[in-house]
């Protein structure tokens, strides 16, 4: 295989537009912890977001079949990872998700299960390229979620458990599976879903509490409904152009909860309005629809599905998150991608970028 | 990794994914942003409004910044009420939080019981929301650091400095004062409270409440910036608290002292006045109460404390006490004789009584043949008996009523009484009865159904000593306070105010001279005289006892006499009279009498150190009676040693 794949072909209009995302995400952070106990988290978002577009470079320059070839392997170790989770893991607030490996450094398994699983099903649905697919093949596919997926919503982590569903999903979809298929599908999950709801095991209600007090450990006595409320509020008071930089009185009075990681958005719209709010959204717009340009330039197939999954992963969560924040959505604690503060959601993010220019890079190579 | 199939490159199948799914994504991918960006839509466009409304809500707190309460002071500005810092803890009721779930755990920090939390949140659940609730008052330090402890916990604690108010110790001119308190909600059904809210600290008894309007300020506010922490981080703006007025009060503090030192362990009350004014001087009601008590939290022990003594501590006796004026009611009595032209013509043998309508009324001794000028020295019944017998019941009735008696003196202090003066008219009234001629011999001495308060006698007394110039009694300046106050304390405690009666200079001078021999040499109240000064009363002994049997007797106990004793300095137009009614201390001469004499030697004393002029009391002329003088053959001896406290007893026991 020839090595054509050079930065003269790499994503640069992808890259500005998640570089413009970064830069608001860290003055929004900036804003939002100024009269905290967390003020100076825009300098450790800095941090992350150089080691995260370092990260991205280095990624870019790995064959992506390559890591298609290899993802079986660390699916494995994935799994044993997660299972060492359960073992030898960090609790932090009666969730087990870290794994310490000393020196400061937490290293959370279910984010590179994230970025595994990407792979994995690509390779799956690549094995199975062009068949028909068969209720065997679909239920193969739920059963490669289903596994990490339940030992992460074991540990208990609901959000990051739910963000495995879209790559299921997009692989099904771009998969082949038939509109009876889907119907069925979707049937039985009503099924299961009202079975479940009627013999009162809420395990959502249940999960949320245990998520929400985790997510939140400056304890959180007023519960998810007062977030709820509070950010409502934030939102709304924004009006059509906002409050100004610093000037939200819901963020800076300690109102909106934790306005810089999942609730970074509902801050951002006091701030800056509704003009500024449908700016974000019109930069994810931008950065999706430059997404699946790729999967449709993309070389073969494989290809194609793992933009279309890291594609399929930012909607769910921006979804999610941004539907939680306006009130469409319930409290699920699944941060806003390129915008929440974090480590391991911009590490995941940009890795997963990394591979998409990899793939843009090699458009050409067939 | 058998669930993987190992895939075929460049196999003869579809490599690329189907075009149409790809474009079917970036429909849904629109799809989703602009549910989105509708939801956005929904709450900043149209719901922009009512969520700033939310928002300011949220952030802006109104803290009710208290006016403190003004000061009171003696006629000479010292300090009789003042204020302390204090901080009380109120429950803020707009985060919109289920304060239920916290009420144990407040209770707990509190010291507080449940039930009364939740009594309290049913009392205000009407009130708007904005209105803080008050929880506990007057908080211990301890209880202060557990809200400071729990902000985060409990947010609706808000903690506020107040100005509490200080009293006097023991009691001191408590019933005077009065005391301040929460308004109830029952108390906000009245009219009076209309301007209130509930919560409000309003004057509930004595110079409290009458001059509520003048010492209660105006709350104001602050419009205060808070985290959600209820932290405050700033400022918007505040309305400035107006403090309440001072007042100064009539009372003269060295004549309070001396009169709350002798009333100590009495049952009863004193009341010093001003004639020429009305200023009450001195006010005194025992047993007394700790008003302090009643600023904070009125503990239950103390409360049924006071309920249950048999005595009335709450009552302000001075003007609610209404009993039998006994002999003091004399002087009332020689002024109508005189004043009809009856009395100094008549000469009365007292026998130790006599007998009217065919029952005899006794008299307490034998006093042989008594004249106007001995008979209110000597307080001979029979004389008295004599004439009321002669001037006839409406004739008393009219001169009593002049003087005041039967209404209320229009004092400036709530819930005074009006007494009794019983008359043809009102015997019918009441008792749907005739008046008999019999009934008049006793009322001539004070007993029957007469009832006066000790202010009444005071006023009337004064009043006559002043030559009948008589003034409505009052413990506040009223050339001090606003026109409109003035008028409406007139209004609210209407009374007979400042009138003068006309009085013959003559009859004038015989009932102060009399009044003066009273505390000499052979008067009932001859042991109590004060040297050097122009001291001049009478005294009286009700009796509680039914005398009907022709028998005076003291009685025990609960039946035992009330001892009476209205005195004044000089004889004429005096600088100071008091009223001093001992409640079953028996004689008058021996139980009240000697109360006035501190009083007066007091008020005396400081006058002459003020204005250097020992000898402006002492230019009275002596008493017109003397006993050498004595024209019905009393026996000097015995009247001169009654001068001597030794020979008090001696002397007491004439006394009616």
């Amino acid at each position: 295989m020839p090595r054509l794949s050079t930065f003269r072909d790499f994503d640069w209009m992808l890259f500005s537009l998640v570089s413009l995302m970064s830069i608001l995400s860290v003055l929004e952070i900036k804003s939002a912890t100024l009269h905290t106990r967390f003020r100076g988290f825009d300098h450790r978002q800095i941090g992350f977001l150089l080691v995260g577009i370092g990260l991205m470079f280095l990624i870019s320059l790995i064959d992506y079949h390559r890591l298609a070839d290899i993802a079986p392997w660390a699916y494995g170790i994935g799994l044993l990872s997660l299972v060492a989770v359960r073992l030898v893991g960090t609790r932090v607030m009666g969730g087990k998700r870290w794994i310490n490996l000393g020196g400061g450094v937490h290293f959370q398994p279910s984010e590179w299960v994230k970025l595994i699983l990407i792979l994995a099903i690509a390779r799956y649905f690549w094995g199975l390229a062009g068949r028909r697919l068969h209720w065997l093949d679909i239920a193969k596919a739920f059963a490669l979620v289903g596994v990490p997926m339940y030992l992460v919503l074991k540990q208990p982590d609901l959000g990051t458990a739910l963000t495995y569903l879209p790559v299921l999903a997009v692989g099904l979809f771009l998969g082949g599976i038939r509109p009876k298929q889907t119907a069925v599908l979707l049937l039985l999950f009503a099924i299961l879903g009202g079975g479940a709801w009627l013999s009162g095991k809420r395990l959502k209600t249940y999960q949320m509490a245990r998520i929400n007090s985790f997510i939140n450990p400056d304890t959180d006595p007023r519960g998810t409904g007062y977030q709820i409320r509070q950010s409502l509020i934030a939102v709304g008071s924004g009006g059509l152009w906002g409050k100004g930089t610093n000037q939200g009185t819901q963020t800076q009075g300690d109102f909106l909860p934790i306005p810089y990681t999942d609730f970074i958005f509902a801050a951002f719209c006091e701030e800056h309005g509704f003009v500024g709010g449908v700016g974000i959204l019109l930069l994810y717009f931008l950065i999706l629809m430059r997404l699946i340009e790729n999967a449709q330039q993309a070389s073969d197939l494989p290809g194609a599905f793992i933009v279309m999954g890291v594609a399929g992963v930012l909607l769910f969560q921006i979804v999610v998150n941004i539907g939680m924040v306006v009130g469409l959505m319930p409290v699920t604690g699944i941060p806003l991608p390129l915008m929440s503060y974090g480590g391991s959601s911009i590490l995941f993010t940009f890795a997963a970028l990394g591979i998409v220019m990899n793939i843009r890079m090699r458009r050409f190579v067939n | 990794m058998a669930i993987v199939p190992k895939p075929e490159r460049h196999a003869d199948r579809d490599e690329k994914v189907s075009p149409g799914k790809l474009h079917a994504t970036q429909y849904i991918v629109v799809l989703v942003l602009a549910a989105l960006a509708a939801g956005m839509w929904r709450l900043q466009i149209l719901g922009a409004d009512s969520y700033r409304v939310l928002a300011e809500a949220n952030r802006i707190r109104k803290i009710p910044v208290l006016a403190p309460r003004g000061k009171i002071f003696d006629r000479e500005g010292r300090i009789l009420v003042d204020n302390y810092p204090s901080v009380s803890c109120y429950l803020l009721r707009e985060q919109g939080k289920d304060l239920n779930a916290d009420i144990p755990l407040i209770a707990r920090g509190l010291d507080l019981p449940a039930e009364q939390i939740q009594a309290t949140l049913r009392r205000y659940a009407s009130s708007p929301k904005y209105v803080p609730i008050p929880l506990k008052q007057d908080i211990t330090p301890d209880e202060q650091a557990f809200i400071e402890a729990h902000r985060n916990e409990l947010p609706e604690l808000e903690t506020l400095d107040e100005q509490r108010r200080l009293y006097p110790r023991d009691g001191f001119a408590a019933h005077l004062i009065g005391y301040v308190g929460e308004l109830s909600a029952e108390d906000l059904n009245s009219s009076k409270y209309d301007f209130y809210e509930p919560g409000d600290v309003v004057g509930k008894s004595g110079v409290e409440e009458t001059y509520d309007a003048i010492l209660r300020g105006t709350d104001g506010s602050r419009d205060v910036v808070v985290d959600s922490h209820g932290k405050e981080v700033g400022q918007l703006g505040q309305q400035l608290a107006i403090p309440g007025h001072d007042l100064r009060l009539t009372i003269d503090l060295d004549v309070q002292r001396a009169a709350e030192q002798s009333m100590e362990g009495h049952n009863g009350a004193l009341v010093a006045m001003d004639p020429h004014t009305g200023e009450i001087l001195a006010m005194v009601s025992r047993p007394t109460y700790d008003p302090n008590q009643f600023s904070v939290r009125l503990s239950k022990d103390y409360w049924s404390q006071i309920v249950n003594n048999p005595d009335h501590p709450m009552m302000n006796k001075t003007i609610q006490a209404q009993l039998a004026p006994g002999s003091t009611f004399k002087i009332i009595m020689s002024l109508a004789g005189l004043e009809e032209g009856v009395a100094q013509t008549m000469h009365v043998m007292c026998n130790g009584g006599a007998t009217f309508y065919g029952r005899f009324f006794a008299c307490d001794q034998r006093h042989g043949m008594v004249d106007i000028d001995h008979a209110i020295p000597w307080s001979c019944d029979t004389f008295y008996y004599t004439l009321a017998n002669k001037l006839g019941i409406e004739t008393i009735a009219k001169y009593a009523t002049e003087v005041g008696l039967s209404q209320k003196t229009g004092v400036d202090l709530p819930d005074e009484a009006a007494g009794t003066m019983p008359s043809t008219a009102w015997k019918m009234k009441t008792q749907h009865e005739q008046w008999y001629a019999g009934e008049t011999i006793s009322v001539g001495i004070g007993q029957g159904a007469i009832q006066v308060t000790p202010l009444q006698l005071a006023r009337a007394l004064g009043g006559i000593a002043s030559g009948g110039a008589l003034k409505r009694p009052h413990v506040v300046f009223p050339d001090e306070l606003p026109p409109d106050m003035l008028s409406a304390v007139q209004s609210t405690f209407p009374g007979s105010g400042d009138r003068v009666i006309p009085i013959t200079p003559e009859n004038w001078q015989t009932i102060t001279d009399a009044m003066a021999a009273t505390l000499g040499p052979g008067g009932t109240a001859g042991a109590v005289h004060l040297e050097g000064i122009d001291f001049a009363g009478k005294t009286g002994t009700a009796e509680l006892v039914s005398h009907s049997a022709g028998a005076k007797s003291l009685g025990t106990g609960n039946e035992r006499a009330n001892a009476w004793f209205v005195g004044m300095a000089p004889r004429r137009n005096p600088d100071i009279v008091v009223a001093v009614l001992c409640e079953h201390g028996g004689w008058g001469a021996e139980a009240a009498a000697p109360l006035a004499a501190q009083v007066i030697n007091a008020f005396v004393n400081k006058q002459r150190k003020q204005e250097g002029n020992v000898l402006q009391l002492t230019d009275a002329p002596k008493p017109a009676a003397s006993p050498a003088a004595n024209p019905n053959g009393v026996p000097t001896a015995s009247v001169t040693a009654a001068v001597r406290p030794s020979a008090a007893k001696a002397a007491a026991v004439k006394q009616p």
